[in-house]
């Protein structure tokens, strides 16, 4: 399959992963391992940043796996451009998963802040892969300061409803000279296939791993779904139809 | 308008009658309701709900599970001061208490910092009386300062404030807010809270308005359980949550359960609410609200605690002293209530591990909000 580039990464996994709600550290471990996720995602307020051995960071300690730190908690551009560089200075990493939510309970992203930080912090050097409304416009705009990828939501993050934006994804994909990466909502291996059968780069994908009954199981689900989905893609879906072909053709009376 | 007005508009007898007129057919359709209104969390709470505890408490767990996972958040109380000015009749700080009072210096605040993260504690939460000499704005402000270096997570309980104390207090690196009503109940409000500021009904029932002009990240409502009857009170918690949500949208919240107890030789409730009424009453909540932070104090016991980790709660306190200097040295002074849960940290951890939850130490940091 076709690896997927971004900056100066290449994956061969197309499954991010997020590291919140595991009922404990190893289950995250197991779970990210199964899903042969390459770029897994972690909270900056959640790590303790003056401390190596900090428990989060120790069990995603793997060769393969990237860490994608995000802004979550901060609610504008100022604060994610400081806490970015913190996590910079103390992971090692340019790459940042931009988070800008003022509300903190659907935590749905501010498009204004965004783009603004996401300018900032190109300009700074990092690689900036913001977390976004499925607003085709706001992703050319991100397009042209320099965003790295765009991570449109497919639905309320933590719902598990699937691509409730199918219609503006699709507008999005098509548009799109960045990878477009599908975040938040997906809640089922189908919901994740269909995002990558219609053209998405990548999604992530935490929720629907970390709070099922076999969380290891479930990752290994969805990089199956993603494989699944990838290799369609190259093998060519068959056109859907909504109806039959005449039997017999209509304009052979013109012959 | 503001709550004040809203609240104005109800009436305590015939809110209390129309939550007991609520019928089985009530409770059916608001456990079918994806998302509650007001009208239906007073079927919920309503003693016709009773037979449906189970089936809340399902929807509860699942609700919870989704939203915050399998993860129990900690965070420790720390009492600066046992000063007070007030005369709260529920109270161990009532003015009129004849109890060594005593006020944390910063010497005495280090210490007691360095016993906390000891512990494992990065989320703090500093408590004191009120007490504007010994404890008041500056007190709390040189505190942070202080604190905020070891810390990952500051919050107060401490005397209501002003809109632009509040503004200070949060670039001083303050995250959250807990004032509690105690009760709703304006005609009898002054029956428990006699004298000093604290006899401000309007005063306090604003804090969360102006807490909320202020931007602060978190503020914590709620009701002592017990006081006035609780359905009626927390019904008004609710309203008041729904309110602020519409308003103040930046700020999450979080509801807290204090509940009195009947208890020897101390203030005895009029209305105490029962074990089963208590899980009825936190569900409800759920129900009403997916996002919303539930959190629990150690004055319920493990047993309690334990079950109710996967029935709706996502925060906890856990090894709390509640006097002035009680972790780093033993003092003479008097607790402000009695813990029911004296397990350590290390103890609720693994408990709750035992369960499958991961216990959450960090999930801030004080950089987040640097501006």
């Amino acid at each position: 399959m076709k690896p997927l580039i971004i900056a100066d990464k290449t994956f061969q996994s197309r499954l991010f992963t997020g590291t919140g709600k595991f009922s404990s550290n190893q289950v995250m471990e197991d779970a990210l391992l199964a899903s042969e996720s390459e770029l897994v995602t972690v909270a900056l307020r959640r790590v303790d940043l003056n401390n190596s051995q900090d428990d989060l960071l120790r069990h995603l300690n793997h060769p393969h796996i990237n860490l994608l730190p995000n802004t979550s908690g901060v609610r504008t551009a100022k604060e994610a451009v400081f806490a970015a560089e913190l996590a910079r200075e103390a992971l090692g990493t340019n790459w940042v998963k931009l988070e800008i939510h003022p509300d903190p309970r659907y935590l749905l992203p501010d498009s204004e802040e965004t783009l603004k930080a996401t300018g900032q912090l190109v300009k700074l050097g990092f690689v900036v892969l913001p977390y976004i409304q499925a607003d085709p416009v706001l992703c050319k705009k991100l397009e042209d300061v320099g965003t790295a990828a765009v991570m449109p939501l497919g639905a309320p993050i933590g719902s598990n409803k699937g691509l409730q934006t199918r219609d503006f994804l699709r507008i999005i994909i098509e548009q799109s000279n960045v990878p477009v990466i599908v975040d938040a909502g997906i809640g089922a291996p189908s919901h994740a296939a269909e995002a990558i059968e219609m053209g998405a780069d990548a999604v992530l994908v935490n929720t629907a791993i970390a709070v099922s009954n076999h969380p290891a199981m479930m990752g290994k689900a969805f990089k199956l779904a993603v494989e699944a989905a990838m290799l369609a893609r190259e093998a060519k879906l068959a056109p859907v139809r909504d109806y039959a072909e005449a039997s017999s053709p209509l304009t052979s009376f013109l012959d | 308008m503001d709550f004040y007005e809203i609240l104005q508009q109800y009436d305590w007898e015939e809110t209390r009658a129309s939550i007991y007129s609520k019928t089985a057919a009530d409770v059916e359709k608001a456990l079918q309701n994806a998302q509650p209104t007001a009208d239906d969390f007073m079927a919920l709470i309503s003693p016709a709900a009773a037979p449906y505890l189970e089936q809340m408490a399902q929807q509860s767990r699942s609700r919870t599970l989704s939203r915050f996972g399998k993860t129990m958040q900690l965070y420790v109380p720390l009492y600066l001061s046992n000063e007070c000015t007030n005369f709260c009749t529920y109270c161990g700080f009532n003015h009129n208490n004849k109890i060594e009072r005593n006020t944390l210096n910063k010497d005495q605040i280090l210490k007691e910092a360095e016993a906390i993260r000891k512990l494992g504690f990065e989320h703090l939460l500093l408590v004191t009386g009120e007490h504007p000499r010994a404890a008041g704005f500056d007190y709390l402000k040189e505190t942070l300062t202080l604190l905020k270096p070891l810390f990952s997570q500051l919050s107060v309980e401490v005397q209501p404030m002003d809109t632009a104390e509040y503004k200070a207090l949060t670039d001083e690196g303050l995250h959250a807010v807990y004032v509690y009503q105690e009760t709703y109940y304006e005609k009898r409000y002054p029956v428990y809270h006699p004298k000093g500021k604290k006899a401000n009904f309007r005063y306090r029932l604003e804090t969360a308005e102006r807490l909320g002009k202020a931007n602060i990240h978190k503020a914590g409502l709620g009701c002592l359980l017990g006081l006035e009857d609780w359905r009626v009170d927390s019904f008004f918690t609710a309203l008041h949550l729904q309110f602020l949500k519409r308003n103040y949208w930046k700020t999450k919240y979080s509801i807290a359960f204090p509940r009195l107890r009947p208890h020897a030789g101390s203030f005895n409730p009029d209305y105490p609410i029962s074990d089963r009424e208590f899980v009825q009453l936190i569900c409800a909540y759920r129900l009403l609200d997916e996002n919303v932070e539930l959190s629990l104090s150690t004055r319920e016991s493990p047993k309690m605690r334990n079950h109710l980790a996967q029935l709706g709660i996502t925060t906890m306190s856990a090894g709390s002293s509640t006097k002035p200097g009680g972790y780093a040295e033993r003092t003479e002074s008097l607790e402000q209530f009695a813990i029911n849960d004296d397990r350590c940290p290390a103890e609720v951890e693994a408990s709750l591990k035992a369960q499958g939850y991961e216990v959450v130490w960090k999930d801030w940091d004080t950089y987040m909000q640097q501006v």
